[in-house]
């Protein structure tokens, strides 16, 4: 019998078996692993903001900065190596201490001065938006050796398939994430903050460390989100990214993790991603469709997980009644 | 005495106030390993603040709080738990969504560099639970899994695992049937006998005679007394804590005429037959009949409420039946309970009355406005004409029907909510509580106003844990304890003794 708390999990997975199999049989050369390593390929970086969005949502609340923090990280990479002349060695771990430091402010903000998550990210959103611009407001394409050898050293794997440097990192990120979810004290504080943050409290858990670490942790996967979308554009822009934090919301809860908090899995946020890339390359496969199909569908497949979701816990509840 | 024990907790002269208020002053309070202690006392009696000052929720003003002889600050949730105080609440303060192992050790998992050993910690909470409470359950399922009972005692293996000294259990019975209380007290007997200290508080006398060893009674934030439970009296306890002695309670005057010979004659409004409802109250018989005045008697948590909520439809009931005006099942819905003429001021005048931000009128027309539907607006002369007709027949101070309710005094509002109820002219008029928190001339006039409504015909069911109030209005009481109505008081031999040792169930 499976565990009720894995039904989101499987649905999603069965999901999107179900949609690479469509799609196999209505596109030729569909059905390859190289389009599915693809999805990694183009999503990597979707992953890894997703990752950090799965924590902060398992703990009760949200993080819209993300797609804006992803922007501002291209933008001082951009800067700094092309401009300034910085190696990468010196950019790349500083926007990534950055992003944690700003998501680290956020998660202060909300702890001790009390304030809904997202009203303070969706302060962080604008403002890191908006620096994106005091840097230039004009695209600032990189040609610096290092990042367009990231961008174009391919992995190769048996059989002629490959994948890119950026999805070692998303799945390095991944394994992570699902360790420090289920096999430390940080990810169990997490859960139980998201369960009901008034008894954690009283079970002398440390709370206010635990949610400032949440946010960052996910500004630190927004950062590693912005390095890996580096790579990916070769380029820093201030439009790059732009509503990335709703997809990266989406993709978490089509993985099954409820707003609500407390329950979700990074398995299930993997999965997720995988099914937002599914859905575009049918779409661009189809040819004819335009691209806001994949909104059509995402925001079809939103509601839907959702209803699913209240349906399972009114059914727990009448089960326990 | 009968142990000459050091106590492990001592808590003397401790003081604690918020602005405006005094919780506790100069209360002492001592609990001995091996005993339970029941700590008793009515709604502001300081039970709660005593609870959150030992919690560490609360910092004291004043006073020493000593465990083990050891002088101790308590000054967060987390240096209590450190110290060895646990606390089980009545709302399990458990995080619902983790396992039933993790509820028990999470903070203390079992690990090796810094990886959490799930197997350890399952197999060290299957065997705390079965050795130390004897339940045999599947620790991996989530706790949302199991019913509140069982997420207790998992509460309680979570405290006995901190290795706690003093065990607070702050009302777990509120919730459990019968047989689950059974169950708890088993436990909590086999770990007084293995040395724990154990602070019950509970509502329910029956349970505080059956499980504890002593009794420590608060009234007004002042420590009234330490008793052992075999030597006191149910009613002196309950005397001692409404805080009236027995020879004081002779009759008063009464305000009410004498009922009319005609009254059983008088149709019935209401008639609930063995109506009751899991874990709010107990099957019971009553009946309302026009132009009478019953009363509801009992102590705090006695079930007062939830029999009004059973009347007003806000909570459905799951046996018995309720006829309203003859028929039966009528109401499943407060919107119904309007319908067929029944009003209900609650006891929560702040959260569950009065809406802050409106003014005087529009918080008066609001039920008269639901009774027409949205859609009919009353019209704008006519409100103005309901609110000064109201705010005249009620005495409302001050006049002015335009003012914010919230710059009100606490007996103004009041007013203001019974003029609303009043408006929709009800058959039935359900007043809980209705002259708490209000000064003494405002409650003389309420009682007066429940006197006059019933002269003209309108029944009242008076809920109020003053004995004096009840006895004036009433033609008729009912005495709850425990969440039973245990008796009915007719006119003839009402008197404060009668009712009291009713409500104390001697």
């Amino acid at each position: 019998m499976l565990k009720r708390q894995y039904i989101p999990i499987v649905v999603t997975a069965a999901l999107l078996a179900f949609m690479f199999a469509a799609g196999s049989f209505r596109y030729t050369g569909f059905f390859s692993l190289q389009v599915l390593l693809n999805l990694l390929i183009d999503n990597a970086f979707l992953l890894i903001v997703a990752v950090g969005m799965t924590f902060v949502i398992v703990s009760g609340g949200i993080d819209l900065s993300v797609g804006s923090v992803i922007a501002l990280t291209t933008m001082i990479s951009a800067s700094l190596v092309q401009q300034q002349g910085w190696p990468p060695a010196v950019v790349i771990p500083l926007v990534l201490v950055l992003g944690a430091a700003f998501g680290w402010l956020m998660g202060a903000i909300i702890h001790y001065f009390k304030i809904q998550p997202f009203i303070v990210t969706l302060a962080g959103m604008f403002l890191a938006r908006g620096l994106c611009y005091v840097i230039s407001i004009n695209t600032i394409t990189i040609d610096h050796p290092f990042y367009t050898s990231m961008a174009q050293t391919k992995i190769k794997l048996p059989g002629g398939f490959f994948i890119s440097i950026s999805v070692v990192i998303a799945l390095v990120v991944v394994a992570a994430a699902i360790y420090l979810a289920h096999y430390t004290r940080f990810g169990r504080n997490t859960y139980a903050l998201g369960g009901s943050e008034s008894s954690a409290l009283l079970m002398g858990l440390p709370v206010a460390r635990t949610k400032i670490l949440v946010y960052t942790f996910s500004g630190l996967c927004s950062a590693l989100a912005g390095v890996v979308f580096t790579f990916y554009m070769l380029s820093g822009y201030g439009l790059h990214a732009v509503g990335l934090e709703l997809d990266a919301i989406a993709a978490v809860v089509i993985g099954g993790t409820l707003l609500t908090g407390g329950v979700g899995y990074i398995l299930g946020t993997f999965f997720g991603v995988l099914i937002q890339g599914v859905i575009q390359t049918i779409i661009s496969f189809e040819g004819t469709l335009s691209s806001w199909w994949t909104k059509i569908v995402i925001g079809l497949l939103l509601l839907l997980f959702i209803v699913l979701q209240r349906l399972l816990s009114a059914r727990r509840q009448m089960q326990k009644a | 005495m009968e142990r000459e024990r050091e106590p492990i907790l001592q808590m003397s002269n401790i003081h604690k106030g918020f602005p405006g208020v005094k919780a506790l002053s100069g209360v002492s309070f001592r609990l001995f390993p091996g005993e339970i202690h029941a700590l008793m006392g009515e709604n502001g009696a300081g039970k709660s603040t005593l609870i959150k000052v030992l919690t560490g929720v609360y910092s004291i003003d004043q006073g020493t709080v000593e465990l083990a002889r050891q002088r101790m600050a308590i000054d967060s949730p987390q240096a209590a738990q450190m110290a060895g105080i646990s606390t089980v609440y009545q709302e399990v303060n458990l995080c619902p969504n983790l396992t039933v192992a993790e509820n028990i050790f999470i903070g203390r998992e079992p690990r090796r560099f810094g990886r959490i050993l799930w197997k350890e910690m399952n197999a060290a909470a299957e065997k705390l639970l079965l050795t130390r409470l004897q339940i045999r359950m599947d620790v991996k399922l989530p706790l949302s899994a199991y019913s509140v009972a069982i997420q207790q005692l998992v509460a309680i293996a979570r405290a006995l695992n901190i290795s706690a000294k003093v065990l607070i259990l702050d009302e777990p019975t509120s919730s459990l049937d019968r047989n689950e209380v059974k169950q708890l007290f088993e436990v909590m007997n086999k770990l007084k006998a293995e040395g724990l200290a154990i602070l019950f508080v509970t509502h329910f006398l029956d349970q505080v005679y059956e499980v504890s060893d002593r009794i420590t009674i608060l009234r007004g934030g002042e420590f009234v007394g330490e008793y052992l439970a075999k030597e006191l009296p149910r009613i002196e306890l309950v005397s001692k804590m409404i805080g009236k002695e027995l020879q004081q309670l002779d009759a008063l005057p009464r305000e009410k005429e004498a009922a009319s010979a005609a009254e059983s004659a008088k149709a019935l409004v209401i008639e609930a037959k063995a109506l009751g409802r899991k874990g709010a109250i107990e099957p019971f018989d009553l009946t309302i009949r026009k132009g009478e005045v019953v009363g509801l008697a009992g102590l705090l948590g006695s079930g007062r409420t939830e029999l009004a909520r059973l009347f007003f439809g806000a909570d459905r009931p799951d046996q018995g039946a309720l006829r309203v005006n003859g028929v039966k099942d009528g109401i499943t819905s407060p919107r119904e309970a309007i319908d067929q003429g029944i009003a209900f001021c609650p006891e929560n005048r702040k959260t569950e009355g009065i809406i802050d931000e409106l003014t005087v009128r529009e918080n008066m027309i609001l039920a008269l406005q639901a009774t027409r539907g949205w859609f009919r607006a009353i019209p704008r002369k006519r409100q103005d004409e309901l609110a000064d007709e109201y705010i005249k027949a009620l005495n409302i101070n001050p006049p002015n029907p335009e003012q914010l309710i919230k710059n009100l005094s606490g007996g103004n509002q009041q007013k203001v909510i019974l003029g609303r109820w009043l408006l929709t002219q009800p058959k039935l008029l359900i007043l809980d509580e209705p002259t708490r928190g209000i000064d003494v001339g405002a409650k003389a006039e309420i009682q007066k106003l429940v006197l006059k409504l019933s002269g003209e015909g309108m029944s009242v069911l008076f809920v109020s844990s003053e004995l004096e109030e009840v006895l004036r209005v009433s033609d008729r009481i009912a005495v709850l304890r425990d969440h039973v109505v245990v008796k009915e008081i007719a006119e003839d031999e009402m008197s404060q003794q009668q009712l009291m040792q009713a409500m104390a169930g001697e």
